[in-house]
């Protein structure tokens, strides 16, 4: 079976212009939503208590609240949690409350309202330990950022590293404008999944670029355009098939993750879609953009070789 | 051209086998055990308490399966979580409280596996159950304590070479000494300077009024910083022995903050008293001079005199004492309940160290007849244990506390002083608790998703890239071997996010194999004969493959670096994944497609789609 038997090569840089309008576009949304609705962060940053709770029976949401709320501790939220006998309860940090008490208490409380209830797992984190992953997330984006343009730039040229990191960034914005737009929660593990996703998608442009650097050695006549649209169209259906089944596995996590692999495979999902699209058809026009030639990405060994051959010739 | 030499089959196989072995004991499941281990560290770990052990079971005529001597305790394997409890009650009452005794489980590796060092892989709290705590120590009272401590140690010290000063006092974590005269102040400065020379000084004043200024320098704080860490990291562990947990963790993170997981351990109310439990021994010399009537009583009206603190025994009498500590209770190495020879009440006999001796030896030869008062502060409270009047030099530093209730709170109060005192206040930061149910649920969904993700992808590729397909999907297993191998050989921490890595890896892994096959199909079409067609589709490809598991490697140490907990967990087996699919889907697929193509004469056409 193929699917992809494409004669001709399709003249993706001829619509660079409009790829890339699309995917301004779309990121300057995704930069409205992150200013105007914000993340939602989970307990892992903001700190705070969260607790998921087991019953036996239906939990009845605005009893439990009640048992809450009756031991004095304000903005607690109480919700189902994957079934009508999980609950989720979270709470804010309390400064007059250590986190060691604070979970004792509300644990103490559900078991006096009712005795059935089971504590399946309690996270609580501190507030200075919320504002270090600020931190650290950013360190390690910008870590990743660096070492991934440090490599392009040395493998490639850096016209390649400037267009993949530009691509790749714009993956990132997207994916935390939709976690923005929808208020998903975005916990320690989608900044993981996030970060994954900046590997793998600078994966996809690293293929493509691969065969224009190849293309250009062997399509001696072709301008850059067709040079770029050639490789393009030549790894399109690999580009497919891959993604197809990274997409596959992750389809299997967002199905049998449970909920807390739940936003992980989201994010996944979202970078890798755009992914796709970013690394093919925002990479390269720019990349074309920034002038990528033949005599910038294999110039030295050609000038190379005429200097051998001219030391050659009697 | 499209044949390996012998060796790299061998090399090949050769790591599918012990990938194979080390895969191995993840499929036997555990078993419920018990673990003993000595709680004091003088008691030995030997042939000796696997004999006692072993014979205090056969007594009791409880049936075990095994029973194994390893570098933490003796072993003790048995047949399910009944006889599991049965058995630790008839080990606790033989041994007594000299040992710890918890409930464990064991894996269940045959005995030849565990002979080459294969073990399953190490489970993360969020897959076993149990609970985590980040712990952070608040330096700030560290070096308030150590400024305390300095306060004393100058004053001894001037008092040696007969200083004259009229004051000393600390403020925050200054030590300020008040002279009448530059003289004394130099000369104190220099014998200082002498023994303290971490520390920074500044003279100033006039006329009849100088202060020297001690401050710590950034050395010097640095030294109690670790120093407070690492004391309280080893109270921790010795209050966690304790406890009875097996496999307990306690571990250092950053500069001030301390990590503790306890698996299994459901009941997080007792795991957190036991931790925040701050009972610390001090020995204080009691204010004679101003134990008259007024004074008391004005100092009970909240008037206490300058450099004194006003306690009560166990009596509720109000006894002054002095601000300056003698000794306090990092000094102790050993305590333990016993009996006066005399009187035939409960004393304490504490151990002292070497320099605590010499403290203690030097203080009761300076105070014969004077009273000491030995204070146990727990919780906040302050409460003056017993005040005895000193009778005699006492030195070699073994000393015998009187006063205890009873035989009971003789125990409760050595075991208190043994577990050791913190050197300063810590405070939870940070808390996940897994339940049990939750632990294999999260097993389960990780295992699920890997599995019904691999097969999947594994009729894809076999539907649409037939022979080669399969050779892809056949790479794609070792893979997954090779990693759980890995993850089981290196025993690194697995967690939910770790078995997400899994599944991604593989779905990122399949990358190289399609990358590979669309190759080949392309030099099949540009009409490359079938082996040359092979041969290019590797060879092409493999450049391909290294760049872009270069740049995802490079994402995965970033994650490593700045991680913690599950985003690390998430690292490592990412990182390692990207490793293991370069191995196999270069390597391993081509020396299958090698075997299957490589020794044909003629091939009509390849089988990919």
């Amino acid at each position: 079976m193929e699917l992809f038997r494409i004669k001709k090569d399709i003249p993706f840089m001829s619509y660079g212009r409009l790829t890339t309008s699309i995917s301004l576009v779309t990121f300057l949304l995704a930069i409205v939503f992150l200013v105007s609705r914000g993340l939602n962060y989970g307990v892992d940053f903001t700190g705070g208590t969260v607790m998921e709770v087991h019953y036996p029976h239906r939990a009845n949401i605005e009893h439990i609240r009640n048992a809450v709320d009756n031991i004095g501790l304000k903005d607690v939220t109480v919700q189902n949690f994957g079934s009508s006998q999980d609950v989720l309860i979270r709470l804010p940090v309390k400064k007059e409350l250590s986190i060691a008490q604070l979970s004792e208490k509300i644990a103490a409380a559900l078991k006096a309202d009712d005795a059935s209830a089971e504590v399946r797992r309690v996270e609580s984190v501190g507030s200075q330990v919320g504002e270090e992953l600020y931190e650290n997330g950013g360190l390690a984006l910008l870590l990743v950022c660096a070492g991934i343009m440090a490599y392009l730039a040395v493998r490639f040229e850096w016209r390649f590293a400037v267009a993949a990191i530009i691509a790749n960034m714009h993956d990132v914005i997207i994916i935390l404008g939709f976690f923005a737009f929808f208020q998903w929660e975005f916990n320690l593990t989608v900044l993981a999944a996030i970060l994954a996703v900046l590997g793998y998608s600078v994966n996809e442009s690293v293929v493509v670029f691969d065969r224009v650097r190849e293309n250009f050695k062997k399509m001696r006549k072709a301008n850059a355009v067709q040079v770029i649209d050639n490789a393009i169209t030549r790894t399109m259906s690999r580009t497919i098939i891959t993604h197809l089944m990274t997409q596959t596995m992750v389809c299997s996590m967002l199905f049998f993750g449970g909920e807390t692999l739940h936003n992980f495979s989201l994010a996944l999902t979202i970078g890798i879609l755009f992914g796709i699209y970013s690394s093919v058809l925002v990479a390269c026009p720019i990349a074309m953009w920034l002038g990528v030639s033949r005599a910038n990405l294999i110039g030295d060994t050609e000038k190379k070789t005429k200097e051998d051959e001219a030391a050659l010739a009697p | 051209m499209n044949r390996y030499p012998l060796w790299k089959y061998v090399l090949i196989g050769s790591v599918i086998v012990i990938g194979l072995l080390y895969t191995l004991p993840n499929f036997f499941g555990e078993s419920p055990a018990i673990q003993v281990s000595p709680a004091k560290s003088s008691l030995k770990v030997d042939q000796g308490l696997l004999k006692k052990v072993e014979q205090t079971l056969t007594v009791a005529k409880i049936p075990f399966d095994g029973l194994f001597l390893d570098a933490n305790g003796v072993k003790v394997r048995v047949a399910n979580t009944d006889v599991q409890l049965q058995a630790k009650d008839s080990i606790v009452a033989a041994l007594g409280k000299d040992y710890t005794v918890a409930l464990n489980l064991l894996p269940q590796t045959p005995a030849w596996l565990q002979s080459i060092g294969a073990k399953p892989m190490y489970l993360g709290l969020d897959l076993r159950g149990g609970v985590h705590f980040l712990l952070q120590v608040d330096m700030k009272a560290a070096l308030d304590k150590a400024a305390e401590g300095t306060v004393g140690d100058f004053r001894a010290a001037m008092r040696k070479e007969k200083i004259n000063y009229f004051g000393i006092e600390r403020q925050g974590q200054l030590v300020l000494i008040k002279f009448e005269s530059e003289a004394e102040a130099t000369k104190a400065r220099n014998l200082l300077t002498k023994d303290y020379a971490d520390l920074t000084y500044k003279l100033s004043g006039s006329g009849q009024d100088w202060t020297l200024n001690t401050s710590m320098g950034v050395l010097a704080q640095k030294r109690i910083q670790e120093f407070a860490l690492k004391q309280n990291l080893q109270t921790l562990h010795n209050r966690i022995n304790e406890l009875g947990v097996a496999e307990p963790i306690v571990q250092q993170q950053g500069l001030d903050r301390i990590v503790v997981q306890l698996p299994g351990v459901q009941d997080t109310a007792k795991a957190k008293e036991i931790l925040g439990r701050t009972a610390t021994l001090e020995i204080r010399m009691v204010d004679e001079e101003k134990a008259d009537m007024a004074t008391m009583q004005k100092a009970q009206s909240g008037q206490v005199p300058f450099g004194d603190e006003l306690f009560f025994d166990r009596e509720g009498r109000p006894i002054l004492v002095k601000k300056s500590v003698v000794l306090t209770g990092d000094r102790i190495t050993d305590a333990g309940p016993g009996v006066n020879g005399q009187n035939g009440t409960s004393v304490v006999n504490v151990t002292l160290d070497g320099r605590g001796a010499g403290i203690f030896k030097n203080v009761t030869r300076e105070n014969v007849g004077k009273r000491m008062a030995i204070l146990l502060i727990e919780k906040g409270n302050t409460e003056i244990v017993t005040a005895p009047v000193i009778n005699e030099e006492i030195g070699g530093g073994r000393v015998q506390i009187s006063g205890m209730a009873n035989a009971q709170e003789a125990t409760d109060i050595s075991l208190l002083l043994r577990a050791g005192a913190l050197a300063a206040p810590m405070e939870i930061i940070e808390e996940r608790t897994v339940g049990p149910s939750m632990g294999e649920e999260n097993i389960k969904r990780g295992v699920h998703s890997t599995l019904w993700g691999f097969a999947a992808i594994a009729v894809m590729m076999m539907i649409y890239y037939l022979a080669f397909g399969g050779v892809s999907v056949l790479a794609l297993g070792v893979n997954l071997l090779l990693l759980v191998a890995l993850l089981s050989m290196l025993q690194a921490t697995l967690t939910l996010p770790g078995l997400a890595a899994i599944a991604l890896a593989l779905g990122m892994a399949i990358d190289a194999n399609v990358l590979i096959n669309e190759r080949i199909r392309e030099e099949l079409r540009n009409g490359n004969t079938p082996q040359a067609s092979i041969h290019a589709g590797y060879d092409r490809a493999f450049d391909t493959i290294l760049d872009s598991n270069v740049t995802t490697l490079i994402a995965g140490l970033a994650l490593f670096m700045f991680g913690t907990g599950p985003i690390k967990g998430f690292a490592v087996v990412h990182v390692l994944g990207i490793l293991t699919s370069m191995f196999s889907a270069v390597l391993v697929s081509r020396a299958l497609v090698n075997v299957v193509y490589g020794y044909r004469r003629k091939i009509e056409r390849l089988r990919i789609g």
